[in-house]
This record gives C-alpha cells, sequence and structure tokens, in this order.
C-alpha cells in the first residue's frame, strides 16, 4: 500500500500505540489493561506499520525475532514462580516487594507483574508470528 | 534439598552465558560445584549414621498428594556421594577429553542437568516425582549419546535407549500408580508403613511387575540389555558416568528404595533373581568375545547390573549388603576403566584389541591405574572389589530356594570376568607394541579421577571399615529399617568361600591362558556365537519399532486424515451430542421462569449480531463476510461494555480489529470467491450448526436458573485486593489466582502460533 497519508500517521502512532501498550500493561492490575491487553495493542501498532508500508520493511527493523519474544515470554512466566518455591510459599503464590518511594508512596512489586510481563511479550511474539507468517515474511 | 538441585538447574542455564572463548575452564568449575556439593553431603554423614533421616517438604497440590518432597537417608546419601564425587571426576575428565570437539557447552549443559537430574532422583520421596526425575534421566542421556549426531550409528543408539528407557519409565508410572491406588498415596514413607496392606493387596502382583520392567529397562537387565553397549557411541566421560554411578544405577536404586515395600515375598525372591541370574551371564559371555575395548567394559557392566538385581532379588540380610558394597565396587572401578579406555582412544587413535598392546612402556601410570581397578573388577586381593566378590559368594551360599543354581551361574560369571580382565591387561598394556602413529602419552587432566578411584579402591580394600561404618551401613539400614551392624573384613579364613574364590580365580587363569595362547579359540567362539545367536535382539527392536511405524501409518490414514473441515465436524457434532445428552436427559428440562427483552437497546444489539452473523454465511462477497463478521464481534464486544466487563471489551475489540487487519492481508492471496459445496453439504452443515446452537442457547437459558450456594466471583472480588492487592480482578484472576491456567493458554497460543508459522512457511524445493 503507498498512502502517504496513512504511512506519516503510521509513523507516529506507532511511537504511541507502544506506550499506550506499555501503560495498559502497567496499570492492568488495578484498573482495565493488562498484559495481554497490553500485548495486543503493542502487536497491533507495529502490524498498523506493517500495513502502511510493508511486512518485509517492518521484519527488517525488528532486531528481535518473534519466536524470541516467545521465548522470553514464556521463559518470564516460570521465572515469575521461582520467589514462590524460594520462599516456600505454595507454587505459584504471589511475592509482594514493597518499596517506599519518598513523594509518590508505596510502591509494590510482585510475581504477578512478572507473570504479566511474561503474558505481555508472549503475546506479541505470538501476533507478530501470525502477521509475519501470513506476509510470508521469514 | 531442592536449593541444591535448583543449583544445578540454573548453573547449567549460565553454561551458555560466558562464552568458552573467554573462559576455557567451565568444566573445572562445574567439577568444583560438583566437589562443593559432595562436600555438603559428605558433612551430612554423621547424622545419618545416627540414624536420623532428613526430609523436606514443600506442598504443591496436596489434595492430588503431589508434592515436592526430599528424604536424605542413608541410601539417597549412600548415591548422592557416588553422583557428585564421581560427577566431579567425571568433569575433571571431561575437560581434557572434550577439548577437540564443537559444541562443548552444549555437551557440558547435558551432562552438568543430567547429573542435576540423577540427584533429584535418588533424593526424591514422592514417587511421582521421582518419575519426573527418572525420565529426565533417559531424556539426558538420550541428547548425551547422540552428542555426535552427525554420525548414524549415535543416532540409532540414541533413540534405541531413548525408547526402551522412556518406555520402561511409562510403564513405571503405571505401576507406581496402581500401587498408589492402594493406599492413596505416592510418598514413600507413606508406602512403607502400609507395607502389609500393599503386600496383600490383588494389586501387589501387577504393580510388581509393571515396576520390575520400568526397572529393568533402565538398568539393563536382560530381555532389554542391548541398548547399553549401543550407548557407548556417548563421548567416553559420558559413558564413564552413565555406567559406574548413574542412569543404570537407578533400576537399582528403586528397587532398593521399594524393597520394603514389595520385597519379602515369593514373586519378589524369584523373579528377579531369575533376570539378574541370566543378565549377569550374558553380559559375562558376551564381554570376552567383544574386540572393543569399549564393548568390553559395556558388557561388564551388564554383568555387575545383573548381579546387584540379582542380590537385591535374594532378599536377604546378606546378599543385601553385599549389593550395597557392590555398588560401590563396580562405581570405582568402571568409572576408572572407562576413563582409561578413553585416555587410550585419544592418544592411540584406536579402540580394537587387536591393535593395542604395550603400553604399559608408554604410560606407566594409566597401567598401574588400570592394573588394580581390573583386579578390583576380576575380584582379586587386596582390592574392594576381592572382599565384594566374597560377600556376593556368601550371599549366594546362603541364599534360600535356589540357591545351588544362583551359586554355580555366579561362579560361571565370575570365571569369566577374571579372564575379561587378565585378557584386558594383557593385549592392552603388555605384550607388542602396536601400530601407532604417535607415540603414546599421558599428559592433562585425563589420569586425575581414574587415579584416584583406583587409589580408593585399593584403600577401602584394605580398610573396608571405612566405608563400611560411615556409608554402607546407613544405607543398608534405611532398607532393612533397623539398626543394623556391619564389620568387614578382607580375609575371611579358610571356609567354603574362600575355597570356592580359589577354584574361580584358578578356572579364570586358565581359560585366559587358553584364549591368549591360542587365539584362534576366540575367533572359533566368535563364530560360533554367530552362528547360534542369529537372534539379535537389537534387529528384533528395529524389527518391531518398523512394523509398529507401519500400523500407526495406517491407522492415522484413518484417523488423522488431515482434511480440517472434518475434524472440526467431528468436534462439533460429538460436542452438541454429548451436551444434548447432559443437558435433556440426565439434568430434565425446564424453561425459565419469565424471560423479557429490556433494556431494548441491547435487545436491538443482539438482533444487529444475528442479522450479520446470518449475512456473513450467506454473502457471496468475501469483503462483506469480513465486515459482517466485524460487526458481530464489535456488537459483542458493546454487550461486554454494558455489562461492564471492560477487560473483555478491550480484548475483543482489539482481537476484532487484528482479525480485519489479518483478513485483508490475506484477502490479497485468495482465488477468487467460487461456490465448491453441493445442496446437499450445505443442509447438512445448516442441520449441525443450528443443533450446535440451540445447544448453547438452552446451556446459556439452564445457567441462569443454577444457583449455587457461594458463587466463586464473592471470593474473587472479596480477596482481590487484600490477598492479591490488586483492584482488577478481571486481571488478578488471570496472574494471579488462575495463574496456572494463563500458562496453560498463552502455551496453547504459541503452540497455534507455531503451527501457522509452520503450515505457511515457503515450502523448499
Amino acid at each position: 500500500m503507498n498512502s502517504i497519508i496513512l504511512q506519516i500517521a503510521a509513523r507516529h502512532i506507532k511511537a504511541l500505540l507502544v506506550l499506550f501498550a506499555i501503560i495498559a500493561l502497567l496499570r492492568g492490575h488495578n484498573y482495565p489493561g493488562g498484559g495481554f491487553i497490553g500485548g495486543l495493542l503493542a502487536a497491533l501498532s507495529v502490524i498498523y506499520y506493517g500495513f502502511a508500508f510493508n511486512a518485509k520493511q517492518v521484519r527488517d527493523k525488528l532486531k528481535i525475532s518473534p519466536t524470541t519474544y516467545i521465548a522470553l515470554g514464556l521463559s518470564l512466566v516460570v521465572l515469575s514462580f521461582v520467589p514462590s518455591i524460594l520462599n516456600q510459599l505454595e507454587l505459584m503464590q504471589g511475592v509482594w516487594l514493597k518499596v517506599q518511594i519518598p513523594i509518590l508512596g508505596e510502591l509494590k512489586l510482585g510475581t504477578p507483574l512478572l507473570f504479566d510481563i511474561g503474558v505481555f511479550l508472549t503475546v506479541i511474539g505470538v501476533t507478530f508470528l501470525f502477521f509475519f507468517s501470513l506476509t510470508k515474511v521469514e | 534439598m531442592l536449593n541444591i538441585l535448583l543449583i544445578y538447574f540454573f548453573l547449567s542455564l549460565l553454561i551458555f552465558a560466558v562464552p568458552s572463548k573467554v573462559f576455557k575452564y567451565k568444566a573445572i568449575v562445574l567439577a568444583l560445584v560438583q566437589l562443593v556439593i559432595f562436600v555438603y553431603f559428605f558433612t551430612k554423614i554423621p547424622i545419618i549414621t545416627d540414624g536420623e533421616t532428613l526430609i523436606s517438604k514443600i506442598s504443591w497440590i496436596p489434595e492430588l498428594g503431589l508434592n515436592l518432597s526430599f528424604v536424605l537417608n542413608g541410601l539417597s546419601l549412600a548415591f548422592a556421594l557416588l553422583i557428585t564425587g564421581i560427577g566431579s571426576l567425571v568433569f575433571i575428565y571431561a575437560h581434557a577429553y572434550m577439548k577437540s570437539y564443537a559444541n562443548t557447552d552444549r555437551f557440558f549443559f547435558f551432562l552438568f542437568l543430567f547429573s542435576g537430574a540423577m540427584l533429584g532422583l535418588v533424593l526424591s520421596e514422592n514417587l511421582i516425582q521421582l518419575f519426573i526425575f527418572w525420565e529426565l534421566t533417559s531424556f539426558l542421556s538420550f541428547l548425551l549419546i547422540a552428542f555426535f549426531h552427525e554420525k548414524e550409528s549415535a543416532r540409532n543408539a540414541a533413540f534405541q535407549s531413548l525408547f526402551i528407557t522412556g518406555f520402561g519409565g511409562l510403564i513405571l508410572l503405571t505401576g507406581i500408580i496402581l500401587i498408589g491406588g492402594v493406599v492413596q498415596s505416592y510418598s514413600l514413607t507413606e508406602w512403607i508403613n502400609n507395607a502389609d496392606e500393599i503386600r496383600s493387596s490383588a494389586f501387589y502382583l501387577p504393580g510388581l511387575i509393571l515396576i520390575l520392567i520400568g526397572a529393568f529397562t533402565k538398568s539393563a537387565q536382560f530381555p532389554f540389555h542391548f541398548w547399553l553397549p549401543g550407548a557407548m557411541q556417548a563421548p567416553t566421560p559420558v559413558s564413564s558416568y552413565l555406567h559406574s554411578a548413574t542412569m543404570v544405577k537407578a533400576g537399582f536404586f528403586l528397587l532398593a528404595s521399594l524393597n520394603p515395600v514389595l520385597g519379602g515375598t515369593v514373586e519378589w525372591t524369584y523373579i528377579i533373581p531369575l533376570f539378574g541370574v541370566i543378565t549377569m551371564l550374558v553380559g559375562a559371555y558376551f564381554a570376552i568375545t567383544q574386540t572393543d575395548i569399549k564393548a568390553i567394559l559395556a558388557y561388564t557392566t551388564i554383568t555387575a547390573l545383573g548381579i546387584l538385581i540379582l542380590l537385591i532379588g535374594v532378599d536377604t540380610k546378606l546378599s543385601i549388603k553385599a549389593a550395597i558394597l557392590f555398588l560401590f565396587i563396580h562405581a570405582f572401578y568402571k568409572a576408572t576403566l572407562f576413563m582409561v579406555a578413553g585416555l587410550i582412544n585419544k592418544k592411540t587413535g584406536t579402540r580394537e584389541l587387536s591393535k593395542l598392546g604395550g603400553l604399559a612402556h608408554y604410560m606407566p601410570i594409566t597401567f598401574v591405574v588400570a592394573l588394580l581397578a581390573l583386579f578390583s573388577m576380576a575380584g582379586l586381593p587386596p582390592m574392594l572389589g576381592f572382599l565384594g566378590k566374597e560377600l556376593v559368594y556368601e550371599a549366594n551360599v546362603q541364599s534360600p530356594g535356589i540357591a545351588s543354581l544362583i551359586l554355580i551361574l555366579g561362579v560361571a560369571a565370575n570365571v569369566l570376568m577374571i579372564a575379561v580382565s587378565l585378557f584386558f591387561l594383557k593385549k592392552v598394556f603388555l605384550g607388542k607394541k602396536g601400530n601407532y602413529s604417535k607415540n603414546p602419552n599421558e599428559k592433562g587432566l585425563f589420569i586425575v579421577g581414574p587415579a584416584l578411584l583406583a587409589t580408593l579402591s585399593l584403600f577401602f580394600g584394605l580398610f573396608p571399615n571405612i566405608l563400611g561404618n560411615s556409608i554402607i551401613e546407613p544405607a543398608i539400614q534405611s532398607i532393612f529399617l533397623e539398626t543394623y551392624h556391619i564389620k568387614l573384613k578382607l580375609w575371611h579364613g579358610f571356609n567354603k568361600v574362600f575355597y570356592l574364590s580359589l577354584f574361580t580365580v584358578a578356572l579364570g587363569t586358565l581359560l585366559f591362558y587358553l584364549i591368549d595362547k591360542y587365539p584362534k579359540l576366540l575367533e572359533n567362539w566368535r563364530k560360533i556365537n554367530n552362528k547360534i545367536f542369529t537372534i539379535k535382539f537389537v534387529d528384533v527392536f528395529s524389527n518391531v519399532m518398523d512394523n509398529f511405524i507401519v500400523f500407526s501409518k495406517r491407522n492415522n490414514r484413518v484417523i488423522q486424515h488431515g482434511y480440517h473441515r472434518y475434524y472440526l465436524l467431528t468436534i462439533i457434532v460429538v460436542t452438541a451430542l454429548l451436551l444434548w445428552f447432559q443437558v435433556f436427559v440426565t439434568r430434565g428440562w425446564e424453561l425459565p421462569a419469565k424471560l423479557s427483552f429490556n433494556p431494548f437497546y441491547i435487545s436491538g444489539l443482539i438482533g444487529i449480531i444475528m442479522v450479520s452473523a446470518i449475512f456473513s454465511a450467506i454473502s457471496k462477497s468475501r469483503i462483506a463476510t469480513i465486515i459482517a463478521m466485524g460487526v458481530a464481534g464489535y456488537g459483542i464486544s458493546l454487550i461486554f461494555l454494558y455489562y461492564s466487563a471492560i477487560d473483555l471489551a478491550i480484548t475483543q475489540i482489539i482481537v476484532e480489529t487484528l482479525t480485519v487487519v489479518m483478513f485483508v492481508i490475506v484477502l490479497q492471496k485468495l482465488p477468487r470467491f467460487a461456490k465448491l459445496s453441493s445442496k446437499a453439504t450445505k443442509i447438512r452443515d445448516l442441520a449441525i450448526a443450528l443443533v450446535f446452537g440451540s445447544v448453547m442457547t438452552v446451556l446459556a437459558l439452564k445457567a441462569i436458573r443454577l444457583e449455587l450456594n457461594y458463587p466463586i466471583s464473592d471470593f474473587f472480588v472479596e480477596n482481590s485486593y487484600l490477598k492479591a492487592y490488586g483492584k482488577n480482578v478481571v486481571n488478578v484472576i488471570l496472574v494471579d489466582f488462575r495463574a496456572l491456567d494463563t500458562l496453560g493458554e498463552i502455551t496453547v497460543l504459541t503452540i497455534a502460533a507455531l503451527g501457522v508459522f509452520v503450515l505457511l512457511k515457503k515450502k523448499k524445493v
């Protein structure tokens, strides 16, 4: 497709969508969003870009292959179970770390967040793999 | 103890993180790690000799009896020391041995993980967990045997060992489940506590047979013995580790630790010794006619395994004592001899007996080391092996039942072993110098491990009680479940056993003299063997496998026909019928009290969805179909939104968008739209669609009337913030309460994506 309007729009929207996806991922625990939605959004941004230009160009720009995303994501998910084992809790039970930040207040970091990031990466990888397979880009 | 295993699993991943070019001593570091773990277990000896047992348990799914539980008793301590101690020496040896090969990172990864899996196996208290480690060792040994995968023989041998040990593992699992069903537990402690109940139950014999098949496949017992000689295709460090301290000893370990549960019955004392005796003889008989030094050692391992299994089957106090002692003897000399064989192969470039000779001159240290180890193998004084053989004889003399037969066959096997040992020594180290391209030397770290182990064989032969009181005694106690003191000594006085020993040595030396003096004899022996034993187990095995593949191909042509539409049809029709049956016949049908169309805009929305769904089915344009499906999808997400399932709505919208984009991409590549279905097919599809749709409708209507006492959603709402610190209940369910489900889902997604990837990949012609 060769629409200049679409191409320029895609170029700018891409960054915004990725940012939005990350926000969706991070706020997911308390407000609508989460790894699955975030992952789909992030993948959508790139696919949209590929739609405006072509898939080959996107694949060339993408430094990490879809399967690596999937591998990273699944590994993170499995890794997020380790703290529960080390703390002698039940497997997959959430482990939380509370960090006090001077002005912003208390920040709670937990293994579910790690899990969600794993889901995020897996979903991105899976969607990419669909996209590149369909467009026949290796 | 879990932490130790985690060290193995994490460190093995780190192997890849450090490039080999930068750091050349990875194997040495891994050897040190093994040494540290060895020391850790070593420090536990005083606790264990006091009769204590260390147990650590982590609940996983206690409702199903699935827990991570580890136990350190005398028996597992003995094995743990062997695995880590010999493991450490094997890594030092491998450092020298693997220098000239590529992909050493992969090799050390497999080998280190293998040590971890083996350690996990011997420390497992839960039998399901033991099975998992059991299969892990099978799988890793497959990868290790196939390390030189460019050789076809290595690939075949690896497949063979995987099929046999993996198959045995599955049968073992069946046995464990069968016995576990009797006492409603998979914990070894529970089994031991309820041993009488198990032994008197109707499932005892079937369970025992299944478990025995598992143990026999792993420990290379006849008729499964043939995978072990094949496994010598692995790099030598692997062979020396598999044969001495790990893998093949797993079957023995299993029977030893299950002895208090399953042992002491007629079945146990007849079935096991029978197979043990046959294996022992088969191994010794074939060892003597081999020409490859590694093959000779592999067959002598089969003999040793036969002896071990025989002793555990005879099931007297004396025989179990002999078994545990023999376990150590064999581990020491077999690891030594394999390492020596690998060294010889490296330095001379051959493993053929006929090409070797006169090495004592070039490799004096190796010669001494091999001499000690071979003496131990032959059971000659003053080595630990002598002590072991005496004990084995004593156990056989006193064994109940078929004692005399076992004794005669045992003597026969030992005669052969003595002849083999002497023959090996003579052919490799003495006599004329073989034809080598360069003069062999013994530089490098090769000799460290074998030298240490051979020295230990000698040292423990002279001072057997050091080993006996600290390690063997607790190991025996954890099998007998009572205190039992042993006293080992090299010299037993002139008794029946000693004369028997003397007789064996004389006969063995005579046999050695004959085959050495008249080389024709051995050659003819080989020829006769080939004539008599026309059936080769390896061939039978590959025949069975080939036929099995043909059989399953034929089956698959019917069941797995490859038509996607018929798969879908099958799934939908079966699901619909089962649900109909459940809803109408089992539960009975009643109409909900009242149905309303309020609010009107939702009813309207549903109307739109229905219309667009019907339209997408009958439309003749692809674009129109895609748009209509999009309308249906967005309509559904609006409904989600109305009922404040906002996460669902967002997901649905994005998925719809993605679907449309993907469709548009594919659209350009499709052929022209054509009507290919006949009228009959269409009517059939319509009927199926109506049946399935109405089932779903009925289900939805019924779901309204289901009144559960405690809806699960209340639990989620109540605990979401308090326990999981999240205000978004949907997300908390996904990442915390039901994390296992999500893990399953993303795994399925991955598999689907890989499937699409493979299907659409450009075919290379």
